[in-house]
């Protein structure tokens, strides 16, 4: 198509994009605002076409100490992304002698989603923590737009959870009920969307650092390694 | 000078056998016949200065700034040769204009300095080039509130963003110096030019270190210091210029601006009567204002 990944009618997006047989991260992702930070969480399954090529696949992606993103969209665009923003955020850490922000994380890719809309189909979800801000998340969806939001879903599998989230979605949440609330979102939207499933995977992060998570489709409470 | 006519002193990439650089020596001496240029690092803003001296009746007053914006919140001063120092403003503007570019959001007076220092660094390497004939001095106001990425859309939580630490100072004021070596510190009152001894012994009695300078004292200090260090080339004209940032809730709310014309004619008015008068007498005079 000449105008990449818009539609005829330069409105709609084109979202059977990808090339036959590229990887696709047919995904529920999402990142929350926490009362000390936020939470990142996604599913776990990469499909190509009908064929789950991973089930366990970690789609929760450091670039800095405490700045993550959720990917969704082309795994391989994807990872090509966060691969270059993981490498601006170590020069910028290492050249200014200070840790970048995630003001800083959120631009650099939405810089690279813009400049390149043409050639890449990434949906991607940027929160971080540091001292100054606090918890912050971003969404960068398929065009290249930056927004700031108090939480954000994304991936095929929220546009059935979008209701959920609005129902249950409260400010000022502690950890263990934001955890409960990604993790309630994220159950339903595997439930729901055919491109979603396997495990639900979580990052936390905030003054402490940063702890993962790992939630089984048949135990809802993990409490293994990571947790503590 | 011992070094004429050993050939030492003719290129920029020979060192002298006891390890010097002629031609970065030489470019100091450039800087050392330039007008004064001050800057001073007070609590709540920065002050730059500079005593420009009038080498023609015909030109206008008031008019050919010297002191000039490089980002919105950070100026340079620099004395010396003059078109190397538009030169080293048109470079600091694209260093500020390539961060924005590339972080969406304003430069820090530490990354500018260090990205100069490198740039005139440079200079002293080729034998293609000659150094840069100033010696500048970068003043700016690193923003205490936080920053949005430029262009971004929406907001965090209403609450505001969870796990904030509340208290923690961030920002402030910053000053560097860039000498033509691309040796670059940071001060609390830097001072270059003709007049830099005196003004440097002048901006020591401030006790800058103890950040108890207000702005607006501090304006009023960068005159008089300007005024003190002509005082012994009574030869020549000078205007003087003077710009200053100051905190977003200060004068300024963050940019770099001219200081306006009554304080700074103000500013003036005591200068001279400081120099009219008895140096002590007036120090304690002025801790009053």
């Amino acid at each position: 198509m000449a105008t990449g990944m818009l539609g005829e009618d330069g409105i709609h997006v084109d979202m059977n994009h990808l090339k036959k047989g590229e990887v696709n991260l047919g995904t529920s992702i999402m990142a929350i605002n926490f009362r000390d930070g936020v939470i990142l969480g996604a599913d776990s399954r990469t499909t190509t076409g009908a064929y789950i090529a991973n089930r366990v696949t970690d789609k929760l992606t450091q670039v800095h100490d405490t700045i993550w993103c959720c990917r969704s969209g082309s795994a391989a665009d994807t990872q090509a992304v966060a691969d270059i923003v993981h490498y601006h955020l170590g020069m910028y850490g290492i050249t200014n002698d200070e840790p970048p922000t995630t003001q800083t994380a959120a631009a650099i890719f939405q810089e690279l989603c813009y400049d390149n809309k043409d050639q890449l189909s990434a949906g991607m979800i940027i929160a971080g923590y540091d001292h100054r801000h606090g918890g912050q998340v971003y969404s960068i969806p398929l065009g290249g737009s930056l927004h700031k939001q108090p939480y954000a879903i994304g991936g095929s599998g929220s546009t059935y959870i979008y209701g959920y989230c609005d129902a249950n979605w409260r400010e000022n949440m502690t950890e263990a009920e934001g955890v409960n609330f990604v993790k309630g979102a994220l159950k339903e939207a595997i439930k729901w969307d055919g491109s979603s499933g396997g495990v639900i995977r979580m990052v936390v992060l905030t003054a402490r650092g940063v702890q993962r998570h790992l939630y089984l489709p048949d135990h809802n409470d993990y409490e293994g390694p990571g947790t503590k | 000078m011992t070094s004429i006519g050993t050939g030492y002193d003719l290129s920029n990439s020979v060192f002298s056998p006891d390890g010097r650089n002629f031609q970065v020596e030489y470019a100091v001496k450039a800087v050392e016949n330039g007008g004064t240029a001050i800057g001073i690092r007070c609590k709540d803003g920065i002050v730059l200065a500079l005593e420009k001296l009038i080498t023609s009746k015909l030109l206008k007053p008031g008019a050919n700034k010297r002191i000039a914006t490089v980002d919105r919140n950070m100026g340079v001063v620099s004395s010396g040769l003059l078109p190397d120092g538009r030169h080293f403003v048109s470079r600091a503007r694209d260093e500020a204009a390539e961060w924005r570019r590339l972080y969406k959001s304003p430069t820090p007076t530490s990354a500018l300095a260090n990205r100069m220092g490198s740039y005139v660094q440079m200079y002293t390497l080729y034998s293609s080039v000659r150094p840069f004939g100033v010696t500048a001095i970068v003043g700016g106001w690193d923003s205490e509130a936080e920053l949005p990425v430029d262009g971004q859309v929406g907001s965090g939580p209403k609450v505001g963003s969870g796990g904030k630490k509340d208290g923690a100072k961030y920002g402030g004021p910053f000053l560097y110096m860039i000498e033509p070596s691309g040796l670059y510190w940071g001060y609390y009152g830097a001072a270059t030019g003709k007049g830099r001894q005196i003004a440097k012994s002048e901006l020591e009695k401030l006790s800058l270190s103890e950040g108890n300078l207000s702005l607006e004292e501090g304006v009023k200090e960068a005159a008089r210091i300007i005024y003190v260090a002509h005082d012994d080339n009574k030869d020549k004209d000078f205007e003087l210029e003077m710009t200053w940032v100051s905190s977003l809730d200060g004068p300024t709310k963050g940019r770099h601006e001219e200081v306006p014309k009554e304080l700074r004619e103000e500013a003036e008015r005591l200068a001279k009567k400081a120099l009219e008068g008895d140096d002590d007498d007036d120090d304690d005079e002025k801790m009053e204002e």
